[in-house]
């Protein structure tokens, strides 16, 4: 087995005047962890989209297993071991584990689907790759851990050899994502190949072998993880040195870390929010009873893994939920039962956990969504003033840094960290006192987080109240000067940021510790 | 700024080309079946529609009435709403035109008397179109649903109306309208003589513009289309869903409900049973071909009517059935190439979880 | 975009290759003295075996026995009817038609701007001034009116008497007043020889789709049989298909319309209504041949023989000879005014 798994070489690529890859290569040896890192936009996913063969390359060959595969079909590709696990999961809710795992491949017995052979079978492969899920349970009441899980499945149950991980840790829990990378160790030992996409560095620190970075469609550069740090990683996405303001051992230095943040004890009461309870539409209580209260000048983070009522009580305050119990005030102001548009006008910014779904109107330009809420103070005698919009969105480009830098292209068009940082600008180029801002980096580059993080730190220091939301335990701690943990409705624990660490939260967000810290 | 222009112009014309070529050859098979040659068949539809002005006043004619439908289906369409229910908007549109229209004095001036039969007919629309907005908003009522059945209890309504009611002997309309009527086109083209094509074409044409206006110039039209498209995001943004739902259904009401001016105020000028023959649901493939843009759906509309008008001229070649496996042929090519369909159509395919 | 643009230059050439085809090669040269007739049907259309297709069968044999040229246009709106019939007066016909009252605004329009043509409109609606009296068609219009109520009159006491049951069932198409002259013969028919029998009256609709929906034409009938009724009498076009189909399925009689609609349901048709469309038509198109058409109302009942009852080697075996003797019987009453016989319900 001398041949390379994966050989990609010269792949060139455009769709429409968008060069997608240029000369981009990819060579993965047999039995390794492979990360293919880089920032949105950079070309990972497309070249991952060839070697599955979803599309076809303008230029350059891919080998696989030391055999000339260039231009093959999806099907080629699952036949001859390649399987990859997008990021966007493709299930049936209503169907079982073990009948989505089997799913396009069912066991017969005769014309009819053997439901207990694929039991048997899926159950046989859970204990053989310890990717643990219960067989029988509908995917609908899975977690989105288990559900990845069940992905996984699904393409080791096809027979792949060589495995492609697309971003597989943005929705997971720490818990999950060190249990995936239990599980991808063991398959990787039993003879795997693993290519995995992503642009967080611990994780690629923590889990590869060998690392390739893509920087606008090229390749740029290949290293062994134990002989590189995550800055060179960094400088080598980025093309430029990078502030990470990720703490914790193996942090990188740069100036406007966590250190130097200044006190904030002192400013006013911005939102109060008292015994606030929501209920989803089955009734049951998803955010119980929950008491806080931010000042000016104030981050409070709250961690937790996700689906244990973060969302709701966002969407709560926002006005997008109806609130159960409880109550909600804007500096000073009442505004448990008050309209969307009223509580943005009592002062609340809102950045949306879900850009695709509520924080960009998709098919709108750039200069649309940026006066997305305020359509009718840019319009004049019942006209959209057209001009006044232009000169906005200019005006906001500039300074949010959003690129393409013209107001013209529909917000699809655009990479994930500056359609967020549309949302950005939209939310908070304008005046507010109160920022809600959830899971404001997810998704985005290396290089959108360190503006979006600079973001909120400057709002911090101009007096605005920020709940910030995040799966990501190291941007709380990174931000927040308080931080809660969210575990089933609740706040399990309230503690000032410089007494947490990921040891002391861990136990609280899986519901180890019910005792409160504060 | 030419070069994408082009391009786009390209990628907007060229399936629907494809899809009407693709339409025209199955027609030649079907044509060719019937035992016709195909250009005789195709010249003398093309003769019948355009190769006389009263054949061409006639596809203005029926312009008008889809116009109307079309662009209230649009409207809705671009709220994310299906309104199904423009054969009984058109309908109560007719008979609230007529009920004015009899009401009022013989010799009522016409400046006072059309924009009051308008009117009329806009509170027909308000009230079918209206009432399944409201249903959705309040209650969650499916659109589709509460159309087609108001389709149904708008038609048998006004038939007990005008059989039991308001019917002059022996016929199926009511009295015809003491004033409100508008002039022909015939008044100023006399070559369109005979010809039921009359001035509500131009108010279709306005209301074309000015449904354009609203759409894409008003902050009104602007959040109409963000619910069409991610009503998640505009509830968001703190624009109210459920108010721009209602307002939508209740404006491609009044907007369809026009359209029945067009044989009330133009034509007969009295409201008859029946009248409409389809048209309301010929209009949702009209805004579908039309991409739901409003000059898109004038467009469409012409082009719907000259192949009916065109189809009544063949009638000696080939069976009416023909021409309407033809138009349906023309509806399902043209609405697979509408983007918007193709994108529905993907997506039903691809099922996602969590 | 450059794949799109050959499949529009590949598609266009197959296009074209079609049009070059000509099967019949030139069109058959028609008679330039035949007597020229156009034909505007009702919604319905052709095929609906009975209204339309009896004034289809007129003009056929008018276009075999006297070789005369008829071309038929089926309107698909409200304003098609007149469209149509003016293409057919453009064309400088010699007789125009129109098979409905519905169209009767139409053709008084256009005869007075073809005051030259001639035109003839089945089922007509003559209407009456303020004092009642009859306003007559313009003068070169012919008005074909039935009494469809005499005929109805028969085939109810048909139904009452053969059914042996006394529930009796009628189906209506659209609900109008020219379907409830039917309806309100055909009760009578039933109640003046079974003055204790109810009639299941029901219509399919609304809207002129009534005239052709056999999907709901079934369902009434099904529903009419389950509930004891033993003899359905149907004036619904097209709908009727439904009944034909019901009587099938379930045994039970059904009463036909228009035309002779023994084959639709054989055996189990007890007899039909006739309504001599055809014959109107082709009396119309061979008085313009013969150079002797003239306006005016021209009313077709049991005594001129423009309505009437089917009775032939098809059902002579449904019905029994008394029951045959009664009916004629009823028939002579009816001629001879003994018999008044209602056209409203």
């Amino acid at each position: 087995m001398s041949a390379h798994p994966i050989r990609m070489a010269g792949i060139d690529k455009s769709f429409g005047p968008v060069r997608a890859n240029r000369a981009a290569s990819l060579d993965v040896a047999p039995g390794e962890i492979h990360a293919l890192v880089g920032e949105n936009g950079a070309g990972k996913s497309t070249l991952m989209k060839i070697l599955g063969g979803l599309v076809e390359p303008d230029a350059g060959t891919v080998e696989v297993n030391g055999r000339d595969v260039t231009g093959w079909s999806t099907s080629d590709a699952i036949a001859n071991g390649v399987g990859v696990v997008h990021q966007h999961f493709m299930l049936v809710p209503t169907l079982t584990v073990a009948e989505n795992v089997v799913l396009g491949n069912e066991p017969r017995r005769g014309m009819l689907f053997d439901r207990t052979r694929a039991l048997t079978d899926v159950n046989a492969l859970i204990q053989k790759t310890g990717l643990v899920v219960p067989a029988d349970r509908r995917v609908s009441e899975l977690s989105v851990g288990e559900a990845q899980r069940v992905e996984i499945l699904k393409t080791l149950y096809r027979g792949a050899k060589i495995l492609i991980l697309d971003e597989p840790t943005a929705v997971l829990s720490p818990p999950d994502v060190r249990e995936l990378w239990t599980v991808l160790r063991k398959l990787r030992d039993d003879g795997g190949t693993i290519v995995l996409i992503t642009h967080r560095l611990d994780e690629v620190i923590d889990i590869s072998d060998t690392i390739t970075v893509m920087r606008a469609g090229a390749t740029v550069g290949r290293m062994t993880t134990s002989e590189t740090t995550p800055a060179e990683i960094a400088k080598a996405m980025v093309g430029r040195d990078v502030a990470l303001s990720v703490p914790g051992r193996e942090t990188i230095s740069g100036p406007g870390a966590t250190a130097d943040r200044p006190s904030s004890a002192a400013g006013a009461l911005l939102l109060e929010v008292r015994d606030l309870s929501v209920s989803d539409s089955r009734r049951i209580r998803v955010v119980d009873g929950v008491t806080f209260s931010i000042r000016a000048g104030e981050v409070l983070g709250i961690a937790g893994v996700e689906g244990n009522g973060q969302t709701e009580i966002v969407e709560a305050i926002a006005g997008l939920r109806d609130i159960a119990a409880g109550s909600v005030v804007v500096s000073g102001h009442d505004v448990t039962r008050a309209t969307v548009k009223d509580r943005r006008a009592a002062g609340i910014a809102h950045v949306p956990e879900d850009r695709h779904r509520r924080g960009l109107i998709l098919e709108y330009s750039i200069a649309e969504n940026l006066v997305l809420g305020a359509q009718d103070e840019f319009s004049k005698r019942g006209s959209l003033d057209g001009a006044r919009i232009d000169a906005h969105a200019r005006e906001q480009i500039a300074k949010f840094d959003v690129r393409p830098s013209t107001p013209a292209p529909a917000a699809r068009t655009l990479s994930g960290g500056n359609q967020q940082k549309v949302v950005i600008a939209r939310e908070m180029g304008r005046s507010f006192t109160v920022l809600l801002a959830a899971q404001p980096t997810r998704g985005v580059d290396v290089g959108a987080i360190e503006f979006i993080h600079r973001q909120i730190r400057e709002a911090r220091d101009a007096g605005k109240a920020i709940l910030l939301v995040s799966a990501e335990l190291n941007e709380v701690l990174a931000l927040a000067d308080t931080v809660a943990v969210m575990y089933r409705g609740k706040f399990a624990v309230t503690m000032p940021a410089s007494d947490a660490t990921p040891e002391v939260l861990g136990p609280y967000m899986t519901g180890g510790n019910s005792r409160d810290a504060a | 700024m030419s070069e994408s222009f082009r391009l786009r112009a390209e990628e907007a014309l060229l399936p629907s080309i494809v899809a009407l070529l693709i339409a025209l050859i199955l027609g030649d098979v079907l044509i060719l079946m019937f035992g016709e040659s195909p250009a005789h068949v195709y010249s003398r539809m093309i003769e019948g529609a355009w190769g006389n002005p009263y054949g061409f006043a006639q596809v203005l004619y029926k312009t008008t009435t889809l116009t109307f439908a079309g662009l209230g289906i649009a409207l809705a369409l671009r709220a994310g709403l299906f309104n199904i229910g423009a054969e009984g908007q058109l309908a109560a549109g007719a008979f609230g035109a007529a009920i004015v229209g009899i009401s009022l004095p013989a010799g009522t001036p016409g400046l006072v008397a059309v924009p009051l039969c308008l009117l009329g007919a806009a509170a027909g629309g308000l009230l079918t179109g209206g009432l399944p907005g409201v249903l959705k908003a309040k209650f969650g009522a499916h659109e589709v649903i509460v159309t087609i059945m108001l389709n149904f209890v708008v038609l048998a309504l006004l038939n007990w109306l005008i059989v039991e009611r308001l019917r002059t002997a022996d016929t199926l309309h009511t009295p015809e309208i003491n004033a409100g009527a508008v002039p022909r086109l015939s008044e100023f083209i006399p070559a369109f003589h005979g010809s039921a094509a009359n001035v509500t074409f131009f108010f279709a044409i306005a209301a074309a513009i000015w449904c354009w206006w609203y759409l894409f110039r008003t902050p009104g039209g602007y959040a109409l289309r963000a619910t069409g498209l991610q009503p998640d995001a505009a509830e968001y943004s703190g624009i109210r869903v459920g108010r721009v739902w209602i307002k939508a259904m209740a404006l491609g009401g009044m907007l369809a409900a026009l359209g029945g001016t067009n044989f009330v105020l133009g034509y007969k000028h009295y409201y008859e049973d029946g009248f409409t023959g389809g048209s309301g649901f010929l209009a949702i493939a009209v805004a579908i071909v039309g991409r739901n843009h409003p000059f898109g759906v004038v467009i469409a509309a012409f082009f719907f009517a000259t192949l009916s008008q065109g189809g009544l001229a063949i009638h000696a070649l080939v069976p009416k059935q023909m021409v309407e496996v033809l138009q349906g042929i023309v509806i399902l090519a043209m609405a697979a190439a509408v983007p918007e369909v193709q994108r529905a159509l993907r997506s039903a395919r691809k099922v996602v979880a969590a | 975009m450059r794949k799109l643009l050959i499949t529009v230059a590949i598609l266009l050439a197959v296009h074209t290759a079609f049009l070059v085809f000509s099967p019949r090669g030139t069109e058959a040269v028609a008679d330039p003295d035949a007597t020229r007739v156009g034909i505007v049907l009702d919604v319905g259309g052709r095929g609906d075996k009975s209204f339309n297709d009896g004034a289809y069968a007129g003009a056929d044999s008018a276009m075999k026995r006297l070789g005369a040229d008829i071309r038929f246009i089926e309107p698909g709106e409200g304003a098609d009817r007149e469209a149509g019939l003016r293409l057919l007066a453009a064309e400088g016909m010699d007789l125009i038609m129109g098979i409905g009252f519905i169209f009767t605004d139409d053709l008084i329009v256009l005869s007075r701007e073809y005051p030259n043509s001639n035109f003839a409109g089945v089922d007509f609606s003559v209407g009456t001034d303020e004092a009642g009296n009859v306003i007559p068609p313009p003068p070169n219009v012919a008005a074909l009116k039935f009494r469809e109520e005499e005929g109805s009159f028969l085939v109810g006491a048909l139904a009452a008497l053969v059914g042996n049951s006394k529930r009796v069932g009628f189906i209506g198409g659209m609900d109008i007043p020219l379907i409830h002259k039917f309806e309100a013969g055909y009760r009578a028919g039933v109640k003046h020889v079974c003055p204790d029998c109810t009639v299941v009256a029901q219509y399919a609709g609304v809207t002129p789709e009534a005239f052709a929906n056999p999907g709901r034409g079934k369902e009434l009938a099904l529903s009419q049989y389950q509930s004891g009724v033993n003899v359905i009498f149907h004036a619904s076009g097209a709908t009727g298909g439904g009944l034909f189909e019901a009587a099938r399925a379930t045994g039970k009689l059904a009463i036909g319309v228009d035309a002779d609609q023994a084959a639709e349901a054989p055996g189990r048709v007890l007899t039909s209504m006739i309504k001599g469309v055809n014959a109107a038509v082709y009396d119309a198109v061979a008085r313009v041949d013969g150079k002797t058409f003239k306006g005016g109302v021209y009313s077709f009942g049991l005594a001129e023989g423009g309505v009437g009852y089917v009775y032939d080697d098809n059902n002579r075996a449904l019905i029994p000879d008394a029951v045959h003797r009664r009916v004629e019987q009823i028939k002579a009453d009816i001629i001879a005014g003994r018999i008044k016989v209602p056209s409203t319900r």
